[in-house]
């Protein structure tokens, strides 16, 4: 039986892979409307946008409908505002009463613009001046995703490791915690979460020999509550007696240590960089841990928990409530962070809380989040790295063709290190039921080589070269419908997809593409409705909200970036396939396209 | 006797055309030479300064043997981690015509024994001082600044750009001589 479902779950996958990306054009109707975020974890819209993922289930959906289908096109830019960084724009704007709250890039300067005035001068503003030399050790450009807000502060990550309060009326710092280490590589990028008084934070770092972490931080005065680890003993990565995982692959005493050769788990990686989401009513956080390192699987034989993988926690303690790992052993720099939209929906008729993942091997993942069960997973694009996940182990079903190692130089695996999607968060419309999705479409040869690990360099060890993938289109744009598991439409895009996305009650979906076009299109069809191209790339995160005026608006920030926009922003040489990891060599072209930048841009109605 | 210097007269000469590169196969281990200033631009109130190069450079910059061994320490030492295989990443491009510490081979010694403010770490005391020259010849190497007959002439790796013996020179890139 459990061979039959695997063997199934092979030939869906096979199948995704022929036709997966040549879907386009309007389908039918999605299945089941009755698809919604749990109402505790997505309170009613009340026109402001507090955290980058808009709330604490991560729809990004807003119930704004003054901007619609019908008059979108008739957008225009209200203000813009330099933020003096040309470096990768990654950050969502905040929105809160009458101001808005951007942070940039390092030297992660915090505006607060007061929309209350013409033109949104600047209210004020704070430089926590980093250390520069923390620029040396951030991967992939030296990104922020945003800053938090709750109780009047806000809160946000510099690249040199401080987690910082700001009073948000004043810009006054409240407190400032030092967490990160650049010493050993250590770096912070990602927008903090604040969940009952506590910010909770992660480091990045998978490709320095960083041991990954999330700490939860007193929203009051800044102290560390508590620290879990993505590796190592159970102590440290904070697994008790509460601890059930679904799995038995993820059963057992220290796996943290055992699925390692001795040591390795000091220095591998397993980093918490993206997005945590929370359930007030299971009283659960969800989030990911990154890839393990070295990249070169041959230096640490075994499973390498608790990398590549999903935890849910108790948000008081930190105690793992369970684990799922979405890549274990992980063969392709598949890191396990990106965004998890939580939903309640009808099972196999049955009503499931579920969290939706579009993970980064390829694969969307249905879970059941009081358990870490894995419902569905199905390949949202090209995918020949892995033969699909079987349901009864719930493992992924690794494709030894392409099975990499050192001194090998192993050809066209899909998706690449970067995934089928990275970072960037989709959007999920109760409305339409669909899932928006950006994403890549690319595909790599990698070649294992030596590599030694030297506290704060990097520690890789894979020689990289990504190249377009299936169709030749680099991006793509798709709407996924949940209840079917299949796509109703894909937008093709020539660079990758590398801006989040936001969906709104007037059946508007935004995105920005690397050459600068800010669109809007139908969320039901995907018909280009409205674009604008902006001055630079865009990798950031739309957002809209309502203005003081009463009237709804959209927000962008452009500045090209990133790791898929480091050959702009870091000027690098596109003569070397193995530039920024690989990346470079699939975007050789994009300094002919755009140049870096860091402009925000703000629309409405005329 | 006449007979016998007639014929050690070609033998030397013969002995004399056949100029053979120095290797030293052991270069010295100590930490911490090379402490000549080295100045990071050309910028000099009231005019430059004759610059001072240091006596290790020569003996390194054309040498096959140092080269290749630069590009082997490349990969040991991570430098690969952060500016790849010369397209940079973390790191800064190494193969183009940009420097931005001086592109002469006692700047970046310089620049790997002191590190640099936005990120390049100081590898002073971490790597001997004779291996960082090796590094750094090798790093000119890259950009094309290094005799095509010295410069090294395969990858044993993917190839991810042509060779660095033909690489052309950065700086004349694109522009007709």
């Amino acid at each position: 039986m459990a061979i039959w479902n695997s063997f199934r779950t092979c030939i869906l996958s096979v199948m995704l892979l022929a036709c997966g990306p040549f879907l386009s054009g309007a389908s039918e109707p999605p299945s089941a409307a009755a698809i919604a975020p749990p109402a505790a974890a997505a309170p009613p819209d009340d026109g402001q946008w507090t955290m980058p993922a808009k709330n604490y289930a991560s729809t990004r959906f807003s119930d704004l409908t003054e901007i619609n289908e019908g008059n979108v096109k008739n957008l225009q830019v209200a203000f813009t505002f330099s933020t003096g960084v040309n470096k990768g724009q990654e950050a969502a704007p905040l929105v809160v009463g009458n101001i808005m709250y951007i942070v940039t890039p390092f030297p992660n300067i915090v505006y607060a613009l007061d929309l209350s005035r013409p033109g949104a001068p600047m209210k004020w503003k704070y430089e926590p001046n980093p250390e520069p030399a923390a620029q040396g050790v951030a991967c992939c450009d030296v990104v922020n995703r945003g800053a938090a807000f709750a109780d009047g502060r806000i809160f946000f990550n510099t690249l040199d490791g401080h987690t910082i309060a700001l009073d948000a009326n004043t810009g006054k710092p409240i407190w400032n915690t030092h967490i990160g280490n650049i010493n050993i590589g250590e770096t912070i990028t990602m927008a903090p979460l604040v969940v009952k008084g506590k910010v909770l934070v992660g480091n990045s770092g998978g490709e320095m020999g960083v041991r990954g972490w999330v700490k939860a931080l007193d929203a009051e005065d800044g102290h560390v509550v508590w620290t879990a680890y993505g590796t190592g003993p159970d102590k440290d990565v904070l697994i008790g007696p509460d601890f059930k995982p679904h799995y038995d692959m993820d059963k057992g005493k220290d796996l943290g240590v055992t699925t390692w050769p001795p040591e390795a788990w000091k220095i591998g990686g397993g980093n918490m960089w993206g997005w945590i989401s929370y359930d007030p009513d299971l009283n659960l956080i969800f989030h990911g841990t990154g890839n393990p390192g070295p990249w070169n699987p041959d230096l640490r034989p075994g499973d390498n928990k608790w990398t590549s993988g999903i935890f849910a926690r108790d948000p008081d303690t930190g105690a793992a409530k369970w684990f799922y790992q979405w890549s274990p052993h992980d063969l392709h720099d598949y890191d396990g962070i990106n965004e998890q939209i939580l939903l309640d929906m009808t099972w196999q008729g049955k009503p499931r809380k579920v969290l939706v993942r579009p993970e980064r091997n390829g694969y969307l993942y249905i879970l059941d989040r009081t358990t870490g069960e894995v419902l569905s997973a199905t390949a949202y694009g090209p995918v020949n790295s892995s033969k699909g996940v079987d349901l009864k182990t719930g493992r992924l079903i690794a494709n030894p063709d392409k099975r990499t190692g050192t001194g090998k130089v192993v050809r066209d695996i899909c998706p690449t290190a970067s995934g089928l999607k990275d970072w960037q968060p989709s959007a999920f419309s109760p409305k339409t039921g669909l899932l928006y999705i950006p994403h890549n479409n690319l595909c790599m040869d990698e070649e294992g080589v030596e590599v030694n690990y030297i506290a704060g360099t990097p520690y890789v060890g894979m020689n990289v070269r990504m190249i377009p993938g299936p169709g030749g289109n680099r991006g793509a744009f798709t709407a996924w419908d949940v209840a079917a598991a299949k796509p109703a439409w894909v937008l093709k895009e020539n660079f990758p997809v590398w801006s989040g996305t936001v969906v709104t009650a007037g059946d508007v979906v935004f995105y920005g593409t690397m050459e600068g076009w800010f669109k809007a299109v139908s969320a039901r069809t995907g018909d280009l409705l409205w674009q604008f191209k902006t001055s630079s790339g865009i990798i950031g995160q739309p957002i809209t909200y309502r203005g003081p005026d009463g009237h709804q608006y959209v927000a962008i920030l452009s500045g090209v970036g990133g790791w898929a926009g480091a050959i702009v922003s870091g000027d690098l040489d596109p003569r070397d396939a193995t530039a920024a990891l690989g990346f470079v060599n699939a975007m050789k072209d994009l300094k002919n396209a755009t140049t870096a930048g860091g402009t925000l841009y703000v629309f409405r109605l005329p | 006797m006449r007979q016998a210097l007639a014929m050690l007269l070609p033998l030397t000469l013969v002995l004399v055309a056949c100029q053979r590169e120095e290797r030293d196969t052991r270069p010295q281990s100590a930490l911490g030479s090379g402490e000549q200033p080295t100045p990071v631009t050309a910028l000099e109130p009231g005019g430059q300064r004759p610059s001072a190069s240091d006596n290790k450079a020569a003996s390194f910059e054309a040498n096959a043997f140092h080269l290749s061994e630069g590009k082997r320490l490349f990969g040991w030492f991570n430098c690969s981690g952060c500016h790849a295989n010369g397209g940079g990443g973390m790191g800064p491009a190494l193969m183009d015509e940009k420097w931005l510490y001086g592109s002469s081979i006692e700047s970046i010694h310089a620049t790997i024994r002191d590190g640099r403010p936005n990120g390049m770490p100081s590898f002073r005391q971490k790597i001997p001082d004779d291996q960082i020259w090796e590094l750094a010849a090798f790093v000119r190497a890259l950009s094309g600044n290094a005799p095509s007959s010295a410069a090294p002439q395969r990858n044993d790796d993917m190839m991810v750009h042509p060779s660095e013996n033909r690489l052309p020179d950065a700086a004349t890139l694109g522009k007709s001589p």
